[in-house]
């Protein structure tokens, strides 16, 4: 068997849709109005790995992230902030990738599901949900998994929730209920329903640290 | 979405003279909401002046009296998670805490969190139906259409939305100060003028110009704010927009109400001051709960539904009732 993992498989498929696909949309494209958007080069520090590209200014560090750098693994979903697929970190916190400009990224460091794991060894959340079928289709799940961790390193700053009793007391970690879990994961929506399972791996992901 | 250009400014003098010079220039921070106005249509503006990276704006401040200042770029997480806001003011981390979700809220900054456009449904469809906010003098499509969760007090023929924010409903309700630049120097907006109603002209939200620019919130030391206490009802549990919410604040002698604050979110097209309740609160026992919602029934005299929204005055007035009740019972 070739020793060959998704990311690889599914860039070289991918090539040979593109190339399909251009053959038949040259034509299309010279015919249409000229569409002149403003661009600007920048270099974007995604997984620690600084890339420089040159993008419209329109476009986002979801679509960036895709189609120019080439990391597929942030979905786009809703595209419009309400879903959650798109979570990355950018300097660690997260946020969505779908409502950030990318040329406003410069200078930031982007992390993205393709960077949490160390080599072939999975990050412990990603474990956690394989371990406990923490996805059905799988397509919001990059976001869960990068939100989940995320959530774990807010709580042990300390960061309270709608769901902490008191917002004047300091929140320990160890205060992180199932009822935590589920208010902090809510900008995450999954179509299949998945979320006793989602709240399971990410509780269980808590335990180990 | 449509072409713009895009400039990172370092220094708030020159974001102002960008955004001052070009009638269609626009400020992004967090992009939180003007993102996906821009990604449905509402608003087009040709140039966006970065303004995320403006030194001297990221900072909480404690002030001399034992409030506190926010930079305009502060994120709400910052302050929803921050000890001395927690303490002093805890419906203002509370209000945080309900809105949005924990990405959204690391990404929008204090100051866009009130200037959010409001969600009615009519102004979000860019491409469609008749809306005097976004395109004046095009109609109302929600005083006799789908307005369930639209204002219940001052709103217009021409306008009948609600302001979004949840936060503004606390700093409304603890008489905060908007801090605003403009090239003539700063100035401070009290928190109660800052927003407008719909009136004939609901395109404008609140009293900025062009060539403004929030610098700052200040939140000055109020003997009610560390027992207050903020509400929110919704359709959904978590996520989701206010049907109605409440921000309550009280400083109690023994049992008795010596001095009330109120605001309301999801009622009106600013945060809604219950000035009337609160002065009617004043002398109650906080255990007398007849007593407390005779005194909060005061607020809703000049209440006016819409033809979907008439639970909303009933469900207000319930909100206010718990949210003081709880306020009360902090230690």
């Amino acid at each position: 068997m070739i020793d060959m993992d998704r990311r690889t498989f599914m860039e070289g498929a991918g090539v040979g849709i593109a190339y399909a696909a251009t053959a038949s949309a040259v034509p299309a494209l010279a015919e249409s109005a000229p569409h002149e958007a403003p661009t600007t080069t920048v270099s974007l520090t995604v997984n620690g790995k600084a890339h420089t590209v040159t993008l419209e200014d329109r476009t986002t560090l979801l679509d960036a992230v895709r189609n120019q750098i080439g990391l597929t693994g942030t979905k786009k979903s809703c595209d419009r902030g309400e879903c959650g697929a798109c979570t990355v970190h950018i300097d660690g916190h997260r946020a969505l990738a779908c409502m950030s400009l990318a040329v406003t990224q410069k200078g930031r460091s982007i992390t993205t599901i393709e960077g949490i794991a160390n080599g072939s060894k999975l990050h412990p959340m990603q474990a956690a949900f394989i371990e406990h079928d923490g996805f059905q289709c799988g397509f919001c799940t990059s976001g869960q998994i990068m939100s989940g961790v995320a959530l774990l390193k807010e709580a042990r700053s300390g960061w309270p929730s709608a769901a902490t009793p008191d917002v004047t007391r300091p929140f320990s970690y160890d205060q992180l209920s199932e009822a935590e879990i589920r208010e902090r994961m809510s900008g995450n929506l999954c179509r299949c329903a998945c979320y006793p399972n989602i709240v399971d791996s990410i509780a269980s992901a808590a335990k180990e640290g | 979405m449509h072409p713009f250009s895009l400039s990172t400014v370092k220094e708030v003098d020159l974001a102002i003279r960008a955004h001052a010079r070009d009638p269609n220039a626009a400020f992004i921070a967090g992009g939180t909401d003007l993102v996906g106005l821009m990604k449905d249509r509402v608003v087009l503006p040709q140039h966006l002046v970065d303004i995320y990276h403006l030194p001297g704006l990221d900072q909480i401040e404690l002030l001399p009296d034992g409030g506190f200042r926010m930079g305009a770029l502060v994120r709400m997480s910052d302050v929803a998670v921050n000890m001395h806001v927690r303490n002093s003011a805890p419906m203002v981390s509370e209000a945080l805490l309900l809105s949005a979700s924990g990405q959204l809220r690391n990404m929008a900054s204090m100051g866009g969190n009130i200037l959010q456009r409001t969600r009615c449904a009519y102004f979000r469809d860019g491409d469609g139906t008749p809306c005097n906010k976004r395109s004046p003098g095009s109609g109302c499509s929600a005083r006799h259409g789908i307005n369930r969760n639209h204002a219940i007090f001052g709103w217009s023929d021409a306008c009948t939305a609600t302001h979004p924010s949840d936060v503004a409903v606390a700093l409304r309700a603890l008489d905060s100060i908007v801090l605003v630049r403009s090239a003539s120097g700063v100035r401070a907006v009290p928190f109660g003028d800052f927003h407008l109603l719909p009136n004939d002209t609901p395109e404008k939200d609140n009293v900025l110009g062009r060539g403004d620019l929030i610098v700052g919130l200040e939140v000055p030391n109020r003997p009610e704010a560390r027992r207050s206490h903020y509400l929110k009802v919704r359709d959904r549990q978590s996520y989701e927009f206010a049907l109605v919410s409440v921000a309550a604040a009280l400083d109690l002698d023994g049992h008795n109400i010596r001095s009330a604050r109120l605001a309301m979110g999801g009622v009106a097209h600013k945060p809604w001051r219950l000035s009337s309740s609160e002065q009617a609160l004043v002398g109650v026992d906080i255990g007398d709960a007849n007593k407390l919602r005779a005194a909060i029934a005061r607020g809703f005299d000049d209440a006016r539904p819409l033809e979907q929204n008439e639970f909303k005055v009933e469900l207000a007035q319930r909100a206010v009732l718990r949210a003081v009740q709880t306020a009360g019972a902090r230690a």
